[in-house]
């Protein structure tokens, strides 16, 4: 009777259990293993070379290293620009209660839209030749500062990184903006009878209220801009010359233009490697302010 | 005021390059390297014909729409069985279980699509539309069964007791009872999940080889490489591709933005 009554239980998990092992578990600990072996996807034999795939990618692969430094750039501008952005924003929508409600339905729409939409509709925008913004600045006399901005070196990835925040600010935002509203207005109201000025309240009562927000935000930031990718595909493709490029392409490249499936598995445990301790210093810097 | 300002050049900011976007697919070929208006003197509504029938958008569409209904429905029935499981049925291992779906939403894999990649071609399955639409319902499972157990969890035990002494089996318990009281809660999943569906890249990347299984998000991609010259085409398909997007948005807004508020305030 109880046996019946446990299997019964099981098969309700059982299609999710299913599918999670197979399509989750599976690749998850075969990557490892891949990363261990020399092979191109398709022979039925695979070369086994133990960590030479990781001796490579720390000493000789240079464009990787180079990918990772772009990510970075890209992850620090969203951590500044798109999450200071996020702020402003969901304070002042905090304080505009009239409002509050079309702005935050128009700050989510870059989100909810697709990384290919958004990238080629910025390509377009940012077209050198055809682009709308070039065709702005020489109309009000700024001629100067046009660029092939996606194809010149200078600026391909701080547009792609700009471009990155745009369709991103809207997530922080939102976080922001729930977590300010959880602050009890009559904290405010106790503060300005006691003659504070807006800035009294905002660095008393806020701020120290936002912190655990506000590193969720940095961690989830970090996390997601470093792995960001397909948003690069759509823009430039990793170019000019490898200036877009970031981990996760390298990865592809490494599948799918090299043929190096085993190489690729150990790129990605390197760099999951990396998010995680990146995640666990976050973490700890985290507590740490939080008990100043 | 200021504030009021900055807030309404921001929303510019985000709307423009939408309505650049369907500015541009109503001019043409010939017109859209130097016409530079923001409204279109002519509405060459004709290019949306174009990209849906010679374009081939009209089959990546539904593909598209193909796969966003049949995974959905598949996280909608598998994710609810469990959540309903771990949080009302007792088994062996069920907390463990719990943490392992949990776990995996955390923890990054980057690179993890080279060895499903391998697997699908194992299981044959690479190139088929049921091996993406079980990839799909993986990805989705433990954010799914996440929403619903909480819901599950916070929900009053009096009707399930009620039912249970009337005699209803637990399969009839979580049909009767427990999805009908989750309705908001399978808002939120459907409308999370379709939109991650509808915008996905790389699986369908990796997956698709044939052209006729591809899902948008794949084909508008390689449609840039070919059609690189036919701008105001590749327009109307982007724009093909974000409507519907942004109609689920604007009709279910609110299940959205309780679903990433209520993340967040949880986190």
């Amino acid at each position: 009777m109880k046996i019946k009554d446990t299997l019964e239980n099981y098969a309700f998990v059982l299609p999710a259990l299913t599918i999670f092992t197979i399509f989750y578990i599976i690749p998850f600990l075969w990557v490892f293993w891949l990363g261990m072996f020399d092979w191109d996807g398709i022979l039925p034999t695979k070369i086994f070379v133990g960590f030479d795939n990781f001796k490579e990618i720390f000493t000789l692969d240079k464009i990787w290293w180079h990918s990772m430094l772009n990510a970075g750039y890209i992850t620090l501008i969203a951590l500044t620009f798109q999450n200071a952005l996020a702020f402003l924003l969901a304070w002042a929508c905090d304080r505009e209660i009239r409002m509050k409600n079309f702005y935050r339905l128009i700050f989510f729409i870059p989100p909810v839209l697709s990384e290919v939409v958004v990238g080629l509709v910025w390509q377009w925008i940012l077209d050198g030749n055809y682009g709308i913004l070039n065709s702005w600045l020489a109309h009000f006399g700024f001629q100067n500062l046009a660029r092939n901005w996606l194809s010149d070196p200078q600026t391909a990835l701080t547009a792609v990184a700009l471009v990155h925040s745009w369709k991103g600010f809207g997530w922080g935002f939102l976080i922001f903006l729930a977590g300010l509203q959880t602050i009890p207005r009559e904290l405010y109201e106790a503060a300005r009878v006691d003659g504070a000025n807006a800035w009294h309240s905002f660095k008393n009562i806020t701020a120290p209220l936002m912190i655990p927000v506000a590193v969720l935000v940095a961690i989830l930031t970090v996390l997601g801009t470093m792995q960001a990718f397909v948003l690069i595909i759509a823009m430039t493709d990793g170019g000019p010359a490898y200036h877009t490029q970031v981990p996760v392409l390298r990865i592809l490249a490494s599948m799918r233009g090299s043929s190096r499936f085993g190489y690729a598995c150990a790129q990605g445990i390197t760099f999951g490697a990396i998010l995680v301790i990146i995640s666990f210093i976050q973490y700890r810097f985290s507590k740490k302010a939080r008990q100043a | 005021m200021l504030i009021h300002l900055f807030l309404i050049l921001v929303a510019i900011t985000c709307l423009f390059p939408l309505f650049w976007m369907v500015s541009s697919s109503l001019k043409t070929q010939e017109t859209i390297f130097k016409d530079m208006s923001v409204f279109p003197h002519e509405f060459h509504f004709e290019n949306y014909y174009l990209a849906w029938k010679e374009g081939g958008f009209g089959r990546y569409f539904l593909n598209s729409i193909f796969y966003t209904v049949t995974v959905v429905l598949g996280i909608v029935i598998v994710s609810s069985l469990a959540a309903y499981a771990f949080s009302r049925l007792k088994f062996p291992g069920r907390n463990l279980l719990f943490y392992i779906f949990m776990a995996a939403m955390m923890i990054p894999i980057p690179g993890s699509f080279v060895a499903l990649y391998v697997l699908l071609n194992k299981l044959h399955l690479r190139n088929t539309p049921v091996g993406y639409i079980l990839c799909m319902i993986s990805v989705g499972l433990s954010t799914s069964i996440y929403l619903l157990k909480t819901f599950f969890d916070k929900m009053p035990q009096e009707l399930e007791d009620t039912a249970r002494i009337d005699g209803c089996s637990k399969i009839g318990l979580w049909w009767h009872i427990a999805l009908p009281l989750a309705k908001p809660v399978l808002a939120v999943v459907v409308v999370f999940n379709a939109l991650n569906i509808w915008n996905e890249y790389i699986l369908a990347l990796i997956i698709f080889d044939s052209r006729k299984l591809m899902p948008l998000q794949v084909a508008l991609k390689s449609f840039q490489g070919e059609f690189v010259t036919n701008y105001p085409l590749l327009m109307a398909g982007l724009t093909i591709t974000a409507l519907p997007i942004i109609i689920i948005y604007l009709l279910m807004q609110k299940y959205i933005v309780k679903g990433v508020t209520a993340g967040a305030i949880a986190g």
